[in-house]
């Protein structure tokens, strides 16, 4: 129904942490500068 | 070319990060602004010119989106990422070729059209494969997509602007921060292309049914149902109501409180709209995972009513109290990134997942729509009211009585909406009708 419900393997693992954080990293990044700014409505 | 299907223990959860990178990174076109000024100096440009590739580019998303829907269908997502991919990087390409010689036009040729089609062809690609991955959290699995494109310019506005201001302001600096966009969004987005799979038709890669049996609504009957209109309607007044604060969002909150006695700075609202965009990027995916829970009329319900409530709130007490407005204008920025991400999904539920990419793209003329008549319909009305002589919250009040009135038109259009005619339907494929019957034997 859901697509594959049994464990991935260890390979399979490794390869979902890394494409994450493929995508992830950069976002984190723009949440951060985004974070920075927005506390100058209160600052600013 | 045909659809890449997965191999037997594919994870669902490689199929997100595949369209976030695609979405992370046509999400830039929302962060063009940090190019015009650079640009304007550079080439001596106005500021209407310096807007044109932008501009270009929101056509050619819609134009390629309505127009090209049906082609991502039958060639699958990875052929859709690979255009994207292409067209996008090439447009950065062509953009830095004509930085460099001063030729404008190819900035407008290469961005805005090669790149504008890029960001349609993008927008769409992964949507119906992961409706189909994830039958039973559609909301929550569009929302992961969508939630990138609005996070796409969170990231590009500070590494853009970092990049002019090591590489130079100047036509060769813009060109070599366009030759870099261009390389690293083409790397980056081959993550999506390598990664992306749909799964195995009629079955998931461990034997069970990939997903639950629905209507099966071609795209070129689906544009001839009222349930289409009614959410183009839904969509078009939903966005409208949310650029009508983004578009304007620092100036208003400006004039609001201009002859307050803590009227706010131009840095505080820099920060305001900083904080409108978290709260679009919140709404994508935590209104249209909600969606799943109490279903898609009903999250509509909340985006157009309570959209209209905070709207009559700001237009009443908005310039008495400055977190009542915050309050209001972040709450209707989370339902504009959620009509956004949601309405996938109750396509979906509506046509099935046959075709739901091809109907989704035709419904982003509603976007197109939205996206002129948002911006026209505040800056008009702001334009008048100075010119009769008025100043601060009284600018708005127009506008946002019409606002009211377009989510109440929403609100309505959406209650219309009931469940496709079979007439509309095709029948079931052999091969899904017998498996269900295996299944069920």
């Amino acid at each position: 129904m859901t697509g594959d419900t049994s464990p991935p393997s260890t390979g399979r693992r490794g390869l979902i942490a890394f494409s994450w954080l493929w995508v992830g990293a950069p976002l984190a990044y723009g949440l951060y500068e985004l974070v920075r700014k927005a506390t100058q409505l209160f600052t600013g | 070319m045909s659809p890449p299907v997965a191999p037997a223990g594919w994870s669902r959860w490689l199929v997100p990060p595949a369209a976030l990178s695609v979405h992370l990174s046509i999400g830039q076109a929302y962060a063009w602004s940090v190019f015009k000024p650079p640009l304007e100096s550079a080439l001596g440009l106005s500021g209407t010119q310096s807007a044109l590739p932008f501009q270009l580019g929101i056509v050619m998303l819609g134009l390629s989106a309505a127009f090209g829907g049906t082609l991502v269908e039958r060639n699958g997502p990875r052929w859709a990422m690979t255009v994207a991919l292409i067209c996008f990087s090439s447009g950065f390409l062509l953009s830095a070729l004509g930085a460099a010689t001063e030729q404008y036009w190819l900035i407008v040729l290469g961005y805005g059209f090669v790149g504008g089609i890029g960001l349609g062809i993008g927008y769409i690609s992964p949507v119906s494969t992961l409706i189909k991955w994830f039958p039973d959290r559609p909301g929550m699995a569009t929302g992961i997509a969508i939630m990138g494109f609005g996070g796409g310019a969170l990231i590009a506005s500070p590494w853009s602007a970092q990049m002019l201001e090591s590489f130079g302001s100047d036509s060769s600096g813009i060109a070599l921060a366009f030759l870099v966009h261009g390389l690293s969004y083409a790397v980056f987005m081959l993550l999506g292309v390598v990664l992306v799979r749909v799964p195995r038709t009629g079955r998931s890669p461990d034997g069970e049914p990939a997903a639950l049996p629905g209507p099966r609504v071609p795209a070129r009957s689906a544009v001839r149902t009222p349930q289409f209109w009614c959410l183009w309607i839904v969509l078009c007044t939903n966005v409208t109501a949310g650029i009508g604060i983004l578009e304007k969002a620092a100036p208003m909150i400006t004039d609001f409180f201009a002859d307050s006695s803590a009227p706010v700075s131009a840095t505080a609202a820099a920060g305001f709209v900083a904080l409108l965009s978290a709260a679009n990027m919140a709404g994508r995916i935590g209104w249209s995972s909600t969606s799943d829970l109490i279903g898609r009329k009903n999250i509509y319900r909340v985006y157009l009513g309570a959209g209209a409530l905070m709207y009559t709130l700001i237009a009443l007490f908005g310039d008495s109290s400055k977190p009542l407005f915050v309050l209001c204008a972040l709450v209707i920025l989370s339902f504009y990134g959620g009509g956004f991400a949601t309405v996938p999904a109750y396509l979906k539920d509506l046509f099935g997942t046959y075709e739901v990419g091809a109907i989704h793209g035709r419904l982003l003329t509603a976007w197109s729509t939205a996206g002129v008549l948002g911006p026209l319909i505040v800056n008009w009305i702001a334009d008048r009211q100075e010119e009769a002589g008025r100043h601060g919250a009284s600018l708005y009040g127009l506008s946002f009585v019409i606002m009211i009135g377009l989510l109440v038109v929403g609100l309505a259009a959406n209650e219309f909406v009931r469940p496709v005619h079979a007439r509309h339907h095709l029948p079931e494929p052999k091969e899904a009708a017998d498996d269900r019957r295996h299944q069920s034997a």
